[in-house]
């Protein structure tokens, strides 16, 4: 039996002043998959992202999450899709003025999530400890290192327990050991919470890690898809060059 | 081959640099016409989140602290410093007609009616529009903003509505302040000149102050607070991504509410002349 489609991409495009970045981009996300999406800096990949959830407005084509086409839907009904769609921010985007307890707990005060301060106290301790960091509870983000704060922002991204998560360079700029912790951590993610996931990276031990198949972006459109061994032992040199 | 004489080359240049300052005031007229009509769409968003649930009540008051706690100082000392030197300016000029006793009346009327209002809506464009400004376009810069609407939460609400509302209850106090310690100065300088008695001083002071001095400059102060908070947020909210842009959203800010704060007080003093 086939899976669910969770999100389907179709013909999308964007320009920014005339230069077209996505240019009749396709994909299907099915449920419980980790898609991996890897390409040069710059090439498009968080413009589609970001697409996916409307924070930017394609210029045509088709998106459908969940099965809503949030392209045609009122601002009501895309937040609620929002609320199913978790996104992990390249450099987490904590809300600075608040402490750690407070970045999580905000999501869950304003969508109504639980109605119980008890439950949301819970759902934060749960949640900080399925990225192995409770102890930071009550720090603020200045005091936290750049692999805490996207654990950290991981955490808020589950508090809402989405079905689906996109991933925006979650290992770019940290060490070796931090990305592997923040790769093994998208893999139980999916076991914990079973989401679905889109992991935009240029960090090739993460895509071999924690995505199922990865494609790949060049000039706006995909030029390769496959798994990480196929893709990484391509005749062509152009996608072997990828995975170097 | 075929000669042009550098007469018509010339011509032919400045035809070129006409055609591109008449583009460039063409785009300057678009931008400004393009950028109000956003500023309006945006002012309506704000009012709506004004009424809708759910309201941020701790959010409010803390912005509320943190504008008045960040102008207070200020506000106090150019409130002071003004009334002060409004007296000493006006002291030697109605002393030689013999007409002290009027003084703390004409004082009182500057500051209250214009001056104490003016000044401190621009002393709040300055730090309080700027401060706003930069603050959001901070958070839209490290997707602070994106991350709110993605999480299904509605930043104008809290982020905005909250800082616009703020400052429309905050402006007023400050004026407020600002002119009971204009008068304090002015007290004092006169004092500095001649004794006069506390008493005497308010009786006079407030004899010629009658509520249509008092009511339209206390309500323009509500609007130079909307509006303060307002372009504050509006900058921020619509910066670029990229630091230049928190530096932009900043300065922007400050040009526009300032000038602002004049054309409301114009508009005021319009009408209540009319009246």
């Amino acid at each position: 039996m086939e899976k669910e489609e969770v999100i389907v991409v179709k013909d999308l495009y964007k320009f920014f002043s005339d230069k077209p970045v996505l240019r009749g981009i396709s994909l299907t996300l099915h449920r419980g998959e980790n898609l991996g999406i890897m390409g040069k800096s710059g090439i498009g990949k968080s413009v589609l992202a970001k697409c996916i959830v409307r924070l930017i407005e394609p210029d045509g084509g088709e998106i459908k999450v969940l099965g809503t086409d949030i392209l045609q839907c009122n601002d009501n009904e895309l937040n609620e899709i929002r609320k199913k769609v978790g996104y992990l921010f390249q450099g987490g985007a904590l809300y600075d003025s608040m402490s750690v307890r407070e970045n999580l707990l905000f999501p869950i005060r304003r969508t109504q999530f639980v109605d119980k301060k008890r439950e949301a106290e819970e759902l934060i301790e749960t949640s900080l400890r399925s990225v192995g960091l409770l102890e930071a509870i009550d720090k603020m983000p200045s005091e936290l290192s750049g692999g805490m704060k996207k654990r950290i922002a991981l955490a808020r991204t589950l508090i809402l327990r989405p079905e689906i998560i996109l991933y925006d360079e979650p290992t770019t700029g940290l060490d070796a050991v931090t990305s592997g912790e923040i790769s093994e951590l998208i893999i139980k993610i999916r076991e914990e919470y079973n989401t679905s996931s889109i992991i935009i990276t240029h960090d090739t031990k993460c895509a071999k890690m924690a995505a199922d198949n990865i494609k790949i972006m060049n000039d706006g459109v995909f030029i390769a898809e496959g798994t990480y061994d196929e893709l990484s032992h391509s005749k062509e040199k152009e996608i072997r060059d990828y995975f170097i | 081959m075929k000669t042009i004489s550098t007469k018509s080359l010339k011509v032919q240049n400045l035809k070129i640099k006409k055609f591109h300052i008449d583009e460039d005031i063409r785009n300057l007229y678009n931008g400004i016409f393009i950028d109000l009509g956003e500023m309006v769409l945006f002012t309506g968003k704000v009012i709506k989140q004004f009424f809708q649930p759910p309201f941020e009540h701790k959010e409010l008051i803390k912005q509320g602290f943190l504008i008045g706690n960040k102008s207070l100082s200020l506000v106090s000392v150019t409130g002071f410093i003004m009334g002060l030197v409004l007296m000493m300016q006006i002291y030697p000029i109605l002393s030689n007609f013999g007409a002290q006793t009027l003084l703390p009346g004409v004082v009182a009327i500057a500051v209250v009616r214009e001056l104490g209002p003016v000044i401190t809506g621009l002393i709040c464009a300055g730090k309080i529009s700027s401060g706003i400004g930069a603050e959001i376009a901070a958070m839209r810069v490290t997707e602070q903003i994106d991350a709110m609407e993605v999480s299904g939460t509605k930043p104008l609400g809290f982020v905005v509505a909250t800082r616009v509302l703020a400052a429309t209850i905050v402006v007023p106090i400050l004026v407020i302040f600002a002119d009971a310690l204009s008068l304090l100065g002015a007290f004092l300088a006169i004092n500095a000149f001649e004794h006069m008695s506390g008493m005497l001083f308010i009786n006079s002071a407030f004899g010629v102050l009658g509520f249509i001095d008092l009511i339209p400059a206390t309500i323009k102060t509500v609007f130079f607070g909307f509006f303060i908070g307002l372009i504050g947020c509006y900058k921020g909210y619509n910066a670029n991504k990229g630091t230049e842009s928190v530096g932009y959203a900043a300065n922007s800010a400050v040009v526009s509410s300032s000038l602002t704060v004049f054309v409301i007080d114009l508009i005021f003093v319009l009408i209540t002349s009319i009246l």
